[in-house]
């Protein structure tokens, strides 16, 4: 890990008042089917002080939402204690309000009343609450839309309501689920600079934001401090102070240096991730959600760039318009296959990763089928099965099962997924999805 | 008996597992039913027998008689949405309840309604002696059953299907559960009742019209209305009298669905979650009208206002109370909860068994052993039947729009149509053409049903994918071909839904087809829905229980065993995702 990380430097806070928002030790598990504990978050501490926007920035599974609904009130948390404004949180409470990722408009209410239900809980008298409702509205640029219903405007609208539903009852704490993910680039990026102008500007009665986002640029862009979530369990793998000033230009060399560094942080804990999964049994290995096809096309990407074998994941990721989320599962799958190696925000292709990338569709098929038996023990544990049994078939829960002791319901199914993907492409067996069922042709590799 | 509410919304049949509940609820309902026929029988006695000469066969009083019948459909409407609106919350708000509430709503809507007729009536009956209010209440309990089964499993079902960015949102603005329930559930939950409710008030206008005349050993029953005059009709013979009876239904229909459902349909689409504008809106001229009228808008501002203002107050709903915070463990409570269901269905079951021993022979359950089978093996028959008529001609309509647009409604008005009205009719032409009643009487059974398999399929080649059907028309897929690897495939969910509804309305039918008049003329076509009949005529309760007793095994049967594995099938296998 590179180091630049832990110098934090909040900008001079007075020591004093409580932090608008404070978790300590905050663990979570689910209960797997068998009834053993399947802990997703693990000794989360973080501080949210006035005047800060904090982000939380993770791959998905690294339970950033699940962190974001603790901070809401909306669940309790397994282990650990939160504090809103120094008080103990036991539920949602006044002055905690939430953007959503998906908005979650009611589609029957107008965007009045969308709004004004922000304030239904407060038993505000209706014609105050339409007056406050129609002051938030003009203060996020929707008025004149007032009348109209949610499937009449178009999604960056539709996220204003969002924004103004949670601003009309003047919240503390703002909490932000990836509220620009679901936009398209110029409408994220609209809706963001305004955002961030009344933000700086303080037009906004809240003190804080908590936004939780899978997008580095956007997180950088926007806030005074990110944690860097690591997954498996969830835990802060890196925090990291920004004392770039507003307005940040993204082109700046200051901005893509943090950018870099950030997407370092990530690849590396995903690597040493991996490399703790290596020494565990073999079927505790979570293969990333990538189809072959995907691997397929981003080796020819990589073999028509003109800069050879060594990759800056952050490089590739700007002109092929790709989120982290796109694109580091592929760099996390070639560096299963061994196909390449990533280390920090670099990927490189190994030897047999070059020859992949040169090579006809036969040949990637037969280097495939071979480093999948090699490196992927599922797949290889999944052809004895099949070899050893009568007929060489074998129903698809059996493999659920035998992974379910080493994953999570959802991992597990992600990966036995990828598995018949994989295996399809290098003709390692057959898989009947109507009778759910495995089937190998014949012994021969 | 109609499965409306799990397969047209959503599309998913309910993912609670049968077994041991349903035994359970089946035997809890039998014995209620088995407890009321012997009450019944010692009533029956002393109740006058009444109102069976008033009803004119004139005309100029078909009127007065429809407009009765539609205030009996309005009653058992509003009766239905209130059963709806408390059953369904409590079954999908606590655990326990849904644990036995579900189940029993399960079995309700496969326990055939016209069976269990006579029990109820003389139930009202004895509730208001002597007075028209009992045999009313019983005709309205008719429609209502009809009804309100199908409406509490879609609103169950909407309950726990509310999307969950909605609901945090709710908790997060931290409204109370009141709130909670008219601002959010509620809403979502509009569309697929209404639907539900137009589909089983289709359903409904049959129960209204068997319902209005109907005797029970020496009780004799005639309400005011269309069916019992039709009913009057077939006693002298009089098939004018007949003619006049449907047209003043199909007016009846029509105005329910113009001034009634049309506005009800068009505004209840504001509720639906998609978020995309739909391309074909549902209009209603009256909608249009009211909504534009200035003077109706602000005479309804108040009303409108006062909803809001109640909607937006915070009360608390009572099922809130939290009763699960006793001094035991969870297991212990619902082990507990359970036991006690356990114990009374135990206690049921030996009363059951009181019950039976000294009136039921074992000759009585082969006879209507054998009965049944001759019926389900007519319900089958015509179910296939009926589907090589209307699934060519369903496709051939849902593909060309304009046709389908001027089809549907018309299919839709048919299914509508009680058809035990057009039976005089069709048993006129079999007495008069001699034809054998064992078989030409089974047509009866689907007449009124069959049109829920051509408008289902008419909507499942409508919504077929026009690239889907291009790339067949490109690789000049030939008709064999064609229609089994294209269109049968594509129609499958839909026909499904048809034909389970189809089926469910032809047992019901049964009841009243197999067994028909014509002045004193008798044809009875044997089957276990004659058999039915013959003992409610003969007020002979512990048989009358026998036969629907059978009759719900054998539609829950061919539920579980035939249409939820069809319908399970054809989702999982034209899923794309």
């Amino acid at each position: 890990m590179s180091d630049p990380i832990h110098t934090t430097s909040n900008n001079a806070l007075p020591t004093s008042t409580p932090p608008v928002l404070s978790f300590t030790q905050i663990g979570m598990s689910f209960a797997k089917p068998s009834g053993e504990l399947m802990p997703v978050l693990q000794g989360i501490d973080l501080d949210l002080h006035e005047g800060e926007i904090l982000g939380l920035l993770g791959r998905s599974g690294s339970g950033k939402s699940t962190l974001l609904r603790i901070a809401a009130g909306l669940i309790k948390p397994t282990a650990g204690a939160v504090h809103y404004q120094g008080q103990p949180l036991g539920g949602p409470t006044e002055g905690i309000a939430v953007v959503f990722q998906t908005f979650a408009l009611y589609p029957w209410l107008d965007v009045l009343e969308n709004v004004a239900l922000g304030l239904d809980a407060a038993g505000v008298p209706l014609a105050t609450a339409e007056r406050k409702a129609q002051a938030a509205i003009e203060l996020i640029g929707l008025d004149g839309f007032e009348l109209a219903y949610p499937r009449e405007i178009s999604g960056g609208m539709r996220q204003r309501v969002g924004f103004a539903r949670a601003l009309v009852s003047e919240p503390t704490l703002l909490l932000m689920d990836e509220p620009f993910s679901a936009l398209d680039v110029l409408t994220a990026e609209n809706l963001r600079t305004d955002f961030l102008d009344l933000w700086i500007e303080r037009r906004l009665p809240t003190k804080a934001v908590l936004m939780v986002t899978h997008n580095i640029e956007e997180a950088v862009a926007m806030c005074d401090h990110i944690l860097v979530l690591g997954t498996n369990p969830g835990h802060i793998a890196a925090s990291v102070p920004i004392s770039l000033p507003h307005p940040r230009s993204r082109t700046s060399s200051e901005f893509q240096a943090v950018v870099g560094q950030i997407y370092a942080v990530l690849t590396s804990r995903m690597v040493e991730s991996l490399a703790g999964q290596r020494r565990d049994t073999g079927l505790a290995q979570r293969l990333p959600e990538v189809s072959s096809h995907r691997i397929d096309g981003f080796l020819d990407t990589l073999a028509a760039q003109p800069n050879t074998h060594h990759f800056e994941l952050s490089a590739i990721a700007a002109p092929l318009r790709l989120k982290i989320d796109e694109l580091l599962p592929v760099a996390l799958a070639l560096h299963i296959l061994e196909f390449g190696e990533l280390n920090g925000d670099r990927l490189k292709l190994t030897a047999v990763g070059q020859v992949m990338a040169a090579c006809d569709d036969e040949e990637r098929r037969r280097l495939f089928r071979e480093h999948l038996l090699k490196f992927v023990p599922i797949m290889s544990h999944i052809c004895e099965v099949l070899d050893e049994r009568e007929g060489h078939s074998a129903p698809r829960e059996r493999f659920e099962l035998e992974l379910q002791d080493h994953l999570n319901k959802h991992d597990a199914d992600a990966t036995l997924r990828t598995a018949v993907d994989w295996g399809r492409y290098a003709r390692l067996f057959t898989y009947d999805d109507q009778a759910r069922v495995f089937q190998r042709g014949g012994l021969a590799v | 008996m109609e499965h409306h509410a799990e397969v047209l919304h959503g599309h998913t049949w309910l993912p609670y597992m049968p077994g041991k509940r349903d035994q359970l609820a089946m035997l809890l309902i039998f014995t209620v039913l088995f407890a009321l026929a012997m009450g019944a029988r010692q009533m029956t006695g002393p109740l006058p027998t009444a109102h069976a000469a008033q009803i004119s066969l004139s005309p100029s009083a078909l009127p007065g008689y429809t407009l009765r019948t539609i205030l009996r459909m309005l009653a058992a409407l509003a009766a239905s949405l209130l059963f709806t609106l408390t059953y369904a919350t409590l079954a999908a708000k606590s655990r326990r309840a849904e644990m036995v509430l579900v189940p029993l709503l399960d079995v309700l809507q496969s326990v055939p309604i016209l069976g269990y007729l006579s029990f109820t009536v003389v139930f009202f009956m004895s509730l208001f002696p002597g007075q028209v209010m009992g045999a009313e209440l019983a005709a309205i309990f008719a429609i209502f059953t009809s009804q309100a089964w199908n409406m509490a499993f879609s609103f169950y079902q909407s309950l726990r299907t509310v999307p969950r960015d909605l609901d945090e949102a709710s908790v997060s603005f931290r409204l109370s559960g009141w709130q909670r329930f008219w601002r959010l559930e509620v809403p979502f939950a509009v569309p697929g009742l209404v639907w539900n409710t137009m589909m089983s008030m289709s359903g409904g206008w049959f129960f209204v019209v068997a319902s209005e005349a109907i005797s029970v050993g020496n009780v004799q029953i005639s309400l005011p209305g269309v069916g019992s005059y039709v009913a009057r009709a077939i006693q002298t013979r009089d098939l004018a009298a007949v003619a006049w009876a449907l047209l003043a239904m199909t007016v009846a229909i029509v105005i329910y669905d113009q001034l009634l459902f049309r506005p009800i349909v068009a505004w209840a689409d504001k509720f639906r979650v998609e978020q995309t504008a739909s391309q074909q809106l549902p209009r209603s001229w009256l909608l249009d009208v009211l909504r534009r009228a200035e003077l109706v808008q602000r005479a309804a501002a108040p009303i409108g206002a006062l909803l809001k203002r109640s909607a937006r107050a915070r009360l608390y709903l009572p099922i809130h109370l939290r009763l699960d915070r006793l001094p035991i463990s969870r297991e212990t409570g619902d082990l507990l909860w359970y036991g006690t269901f356990v114990i009374l269905g135990a206690y049921a079951l030996y009363h059951l068994f009181q019950f039976v021993r000294p009136v039921l022979s074992w000759s009585d359950i082969s006879l209507v052993a054998h009965n049944g089978i001759l019926t389900f093996l007519r319900v089958l028959i015509l179910i296939v039947l009926a589907s090589i008529v209307w699934v060519p001609i369903g496709v051939m309509v849902g593909l060309r729009p304009a046709w389908a647009e001027r089809v549907q409604p018309v299919a839709q008005f048919l299914a509508a149509f009680p058809a035990n009205l057009l039976f005089p009719v069709a048993v006129y032409l079999i007495v008069h053409l001699r034809l054998t009643p064992q078989i030409w009487l089974c047509p009866l059974m689907i007449l009124g049903t069959q049109w829920y398999i051509l408008f289902n399929v008419i909507a499942g080649a409508t919504a077929f994918p026009t690239d889907l059907r291009e790339a067949a028309t490109s690789f000049r897929l030939r008709s064999h071909a064609w229609w089994r690897k294209v269109m049968l495939p594509g129609i499958f969910p839909y026909f499904v839904t048809g034909a389970i509804t189809a089926s469910g309305g032809a047992w019901n039918a049964s009841i009243v087809s197999e067994v028909v008049n014509w002045g004193d003329t008798r044809l009875d076509a044997s089957g276990l829905g004659a058999y039915i009949a013959r003992m409610t005529e003969a007020g002979d309760y512990p048989h009358i229980t026998l036969g629907v007793a059978t009759m719900s095994i054998l539609v829950i049967a061919t539920n579980r065993l035939l249409w939820r594995p069809m319908y399970a099938y054809a989702e999982r296998r034209t899923r794309l995702d």
